[in-house]
C-alpha cells in the first residue's frame, strides 16, 4: 500500500525539477538580453534566502497535506515565534538556546492543539487550523503594534547572515530538515503510515495504522517547522515581528509550494523533494523579476497565474494517467 | 457497477436540505438575550434595522460563499474581488454621478466574469478551488495596486454610496429601513428560491456525491461554474454596498473571504459540500456580527476580536462534529 502509494511521488519529482530548470534557463537568457546577470553571487544568495524562510515552512506543510490535513496557522506561529525568540533572547547570546526551546515548544503546543482538533473533536482542518490562527492573530493583534524585541547577535551573525560560498546557513539548515522528512516520510513507519491515512483514511485504520496519532505527529511536526522558519525570519530582521507571518502570505504560499512540487491538495501522494522543488521555483520567480526589475504588483499577478498553470498541468498529467 | 444509484440521489435531498438551522438559531437567540441585558437600545427598531444594514455586506458574502462550498468547493478570492471591486468603482465613477449605473453593471459583470473564470478553472482544468482561487486573490490584489500605482485614485459619486448609506425615512413601526437591508432581503429570497428549485437540489447533489451526480445526468462542472459565478455576483453586490457605507480603500475586503467561510461553516454548512442550507449560512454572518457588537458592548478591545471569533468557530464545529459523529 505505502509502496504504490509512493510511487507517483517519485515520479511527479522530476516534473518541478524540470520546470524550475527551465525557469532559471529562460530567465537567465532575458536577464542577459536586458543586460544583467542572474547567476551573480548577490542575486543567488537573495534567492536562496527567500527559499530558506518559505522552505522550511512548505517542508512542514507538505507533512500536514501528505497526511489529508491542512495547516492555515503557520503565518501567525511563524509571528508568534519570531516574537517568542527576540523577546526570550532580548539581545543577549547566553539566552540563543533556551530561546530557540522556547520557541519550539510553544510551536509544538499550537500543532498538538490543531491535531487535536482535527482528529479528536473531528474539526475539519480547513477551519481548526484557521480557528487557531484567529486566536493567535488576536494575541497578536491585542499585544504587538510593532517589532518588539532584540534577536541575540550570534543568531544573526550565524542564521541570519552567514553563508558557505554563496550558500546561506539558513538554506543549510533547509536542506537538512527536508532529509530528516524525506528520510522519516520514505524510511520510517510514521512516513508510511502519514501516506497511507492521506489516501485512504479508512483502509490505514482498517490495516491496523492509529491515525490519530499519526496525523497530530504531522501536525505537531508542520507546526516546528513553522517556529523554524520563525527563529530564521528573526535573525534576518534583528527582532520580532508581529505581522512578518501574514504579510508574507507564509500559509497559503506554503501551501502553493507543496501543490506546485506534485503533492496532491488531497492527500496521500507526493514528498518534501518536489516541495524544495516548488519552494525554489517560487524563489526563482521572484529573483527574476527582481532583477528586471519588474513592478512588484505586476510580479504578484505572475505568480498567482504562475501557480493556477502548474497546478493545472499536474491536473492534466493526472488525467492522462487515469485515463 | 455498484456506482449507478440514482434512486438515492432522490432519496437523500429531503433529509438533507433543511440540515442545521436550528443551532445557529438558538445561538442567535442566547446572543440577542445577552445584548438585550447589556444594551437594551440596541433591539429598538431604528438601531436594528441599522445594524441589519451594516451586516448586509457579509452576509450576501456568506450566501455566495455557500453555493461554492455547497457544491463541494471553495472561494477564497472573493474578498479580494471586494476591494478590487470597490477600487475600479472609485476610479471608473471618478465622482461623476452619471457614471454611476454604467459602472454598476460593469461590476455586475465583473464579478460573474471572475466567478466563471474561477469555475472554469476549477472544473475544466482540475485545478482544486483551494489554488484556483488563492491565484485568483494574488491576481486581484495585484493587477488592483497596478492599475492604481499603489494608491486608490478617483471617487465615489453620491449615488453610488447611497445603496450602503442611505435609508427609505419614516417607514412605520421600523422607523428607518436602510437600503442595503432591502437588498439583502431581495438577495436572501433569491437564493432561496434558487435553493428549493431543480437548480438548487443538483447543487447539494453535486457537493454530496459528483460522481453519483454525474452518472444521473447532472453536467457537474456547469453546476459548480455557475456556483463560482454566484459568488462573484454576491461579491459584487457587497462591494457596491460596503464601498457606498465604508468608502475606499485597499482594505476594503481583506480578511472577507475567511468571515464568510466561518460564517457558512457556523451555519451548520459542511465543508465539502452536500449539507446545509443558505438560510443557516446567511445566520451564521448575522451570528458572526453580533458577537462582534456584543464585545463592543462589553468593551472587549478590538484586537481580541479574532481571538474570541477563532474560540467561537472551534466551539461551534467542534460540538457540532462530536454531535455528528455520535450519532
Amino acid at each position: 500500500m505505502s509502496a504504490l502509494s509512493l510511487l507517483p511521488a517519485r515520479r511527479s519529482v522530476p516534473g518541478v525539477f524540470v520546470a524550475l530548470t527551465l525557469t532559471l534557463t529562460i530567465g537567465w537568457l532575458v536577464v542577459l538580453l536586458d543586460g544583467g546577470q542572474l547567476f551573480n553571487q548577490s542575486t543567488t544568495v537573495s534567492l536562496l534566502h527567500v527559499a530558506a524562510g518559505l522552505g522550511l515552512v512548505a517542508v512542514g506543510q507538505t507533512l500536514v497535506i501528505l497526511g489529508g490535513s491542512l495547516d492555515l496557522s503557520v503565518a501567525y506561529v511563524i509571528s508568534l515565534s519570531t516574537l517568542v525568540a527576540a523577546e526570550t533572547m532580548n539581545g543577549s547570546d547566553g539566552a540563543v538556546l533556551p530561546a530557540i526551546g522556547l520557541v519550539l515548544v510553544v510551536s509544538a503546543g499550537v500543532g498538538l492543539l490543531n491535531g487535536l482538533l482535527v482528529t479528536r473533536f473531528r474539526v475539519n482542518a480547513f477551519i481548526a487550523t484557521l480557528g487557531v490562527g484567529l486566536l493567535l492573530k488576536g494575541y497578536l493583534d491585542n499585544g504587538y503594534d510593532g517589532p518588539a524585541g532584540t534577536t541575540a547577535p550570534s543568531l544573526v551573525q550565524a542564521l541570519g547572515y552567514q553563508r558557505v560560498g554563496p550558500v546561506p546557513v539558513s538554506f543549510l539548515l533547509l536542506i537538512a530538515v527536508t532529509a530528516a522528512a524525506w528520510f522519516a516520510l520514505s524510511r520510517t513507519r510514521f512516513g508510511h503510515h502519514l501516506v497511507a491515512v492521506g489516501g485512504d483514511p479508512e483502509v490505514a485504520r482498517l490495516s491496523g495504522v492509529r491515525n490519530d496519532r499519526v496525523l497530530v505527529t504531522a501536525h505537531v511536526l508542520c507546526s516546528m517547522c513553522a517556529g523554524l522558519a520563525g527563529i530564521y525570519l528573526a535573525s534576518r530582521l534583528g527582532s520580532g515581528a508581529p505581522r512578518v507571518g501574514t504579510e508574507g502570505l507564509y500559509d497559503l504560499e506554503s501551501i502553493a509550494a507543496v501543490v506546485i512540487g506534485g503533492t496532491a491538495l488531497a492527500g496521500g501522494r507526493g514528498g518534501v523533494v518536489g516541495t524544495v522543488g516548488g519552494v525554489l521555483l517560487l524563489a526563482s520567480i521572484d529573483a527574476i523579476f527582481n532583477q528586471l526589475e519588474v513592478d512588484a504588483f505586476f510580479k504578484q499577478v505572475i505568480r498567482g497565474v504562475i501557480i493556477i498553470a502548474a497546478v493545472a498541468v499536474y491536473a492534466r498529467r493526472a488525467m492522462r494517467k487515469a485515463a | 457497477m455498484q456506482t449507478v444509484q440514482p434512486r438515492s440521489l432522490s432519496l437523500r435531498l429531503p433529509r438533507v436540505r433543511p440540515g442545521g438551522v436550528l443551532p445557529i438559531l438558538a445561538i442567535l437567540a442566547v446572543l440577542l438575550v445577552l445584548v438585550g441585558i447589556r444594551q437594551p437600545d440596541f433591539l429598538a427598531p431604528p438601531s436594528l434595522m441599522s445594524f441589519l444594514g451594516r451586516s448586509a455586506p457579509i452576509i450576501l458574502l456568506a450566501a455566495g460563499q455557500y453555493f461554492v462550498i455547497v457544491s463541494g468547493e471553495f472561494d477564497l478570492s472573493v474578498g479580494s474581488l471586494v476591494t478590487a471591486q470597490v477600487v475600479v468603482a472609485a476610479r471608473l465613477i471618478d465622482s461623476d454621478p452619471a457614471r454611476t449605473w454604467p459602472v454598476v453593471l460593469l461590476l455586475l459583470a465583473f464579478g460573474a466574469l471572475v466567478g466563471l473564470v474561477n469555475g472554469l478553472i476549477t472544473t475544466r482544468l482540475r485545478v482544486p478551488s483551494f489554488i484556483t482561487t488563492l491565484g485568483m486573490f494574488l491576481i486581484l490584489v495585484g493587477a488592483v495596486y497596478l492599475w492604481s500605482d499603489g494608491a486608490p485614485k478617483g471617487g465615489l459619486s453620491e449615488e453610488f454610496r447611497r445603496f450602503g448609506r442611505r435609508a427609505f425615512e419614516d417607514v412605520p413601526v421600523l422607523g428607518r429601513v436602510p437600503f442595503a437591508l432591502v437588498v439583502l432581503v431581495v438577495v436572501a429570497v433569491a437564493a432561496v428560491l434558487l435553493m428549493r428549485s431543480d437548480f438548487g437540489r443538483t447543487l447539494v447533489a453535486v457537493g454530496d456525491n459528483p460522481r453519483t451526480a454525474e452518472l444521473s445526468g447532472v453536467r457537474v462542472w456547469r453546476t459548480r461554474t455557475f456556483a463560482f459565478i454566484l459568488s462573484g455576483l454576491a461579491a459584487a453586490v457587497a462591494a457596491i454596498l460596503l464601498g457606498g457605507y465604508s468608502g475606499v480603500s485597499f482594505q476594503a475586503g481583506a480578511g472577507l473571504e475567511f468571515g464568510a467561510i466561518t460564517a457558512v461553516v457556523l451555519g451548520g454548512v459542511a465543508l465539502g459540500g452536500g449539507r446545509g442550507a443558505v438560510v443557516g449560512a446567511m445566520l451564521g454572518a448575522l451570528t458572526l456580527e453580533l458577537l462582534f457588537a456584543l464585545m463592543n458592548f462589553y468593551g472587549v478591545s478590538g484586537a481580541l476580536r479574532s481571538t474570541v471569533q477563532g474560540a467561537i468557530i472551534l466551539l461551534a464545529v467542534a460540538v457540532s462534529a462530536t454531535r455528528s459523529s455520535s450519532r
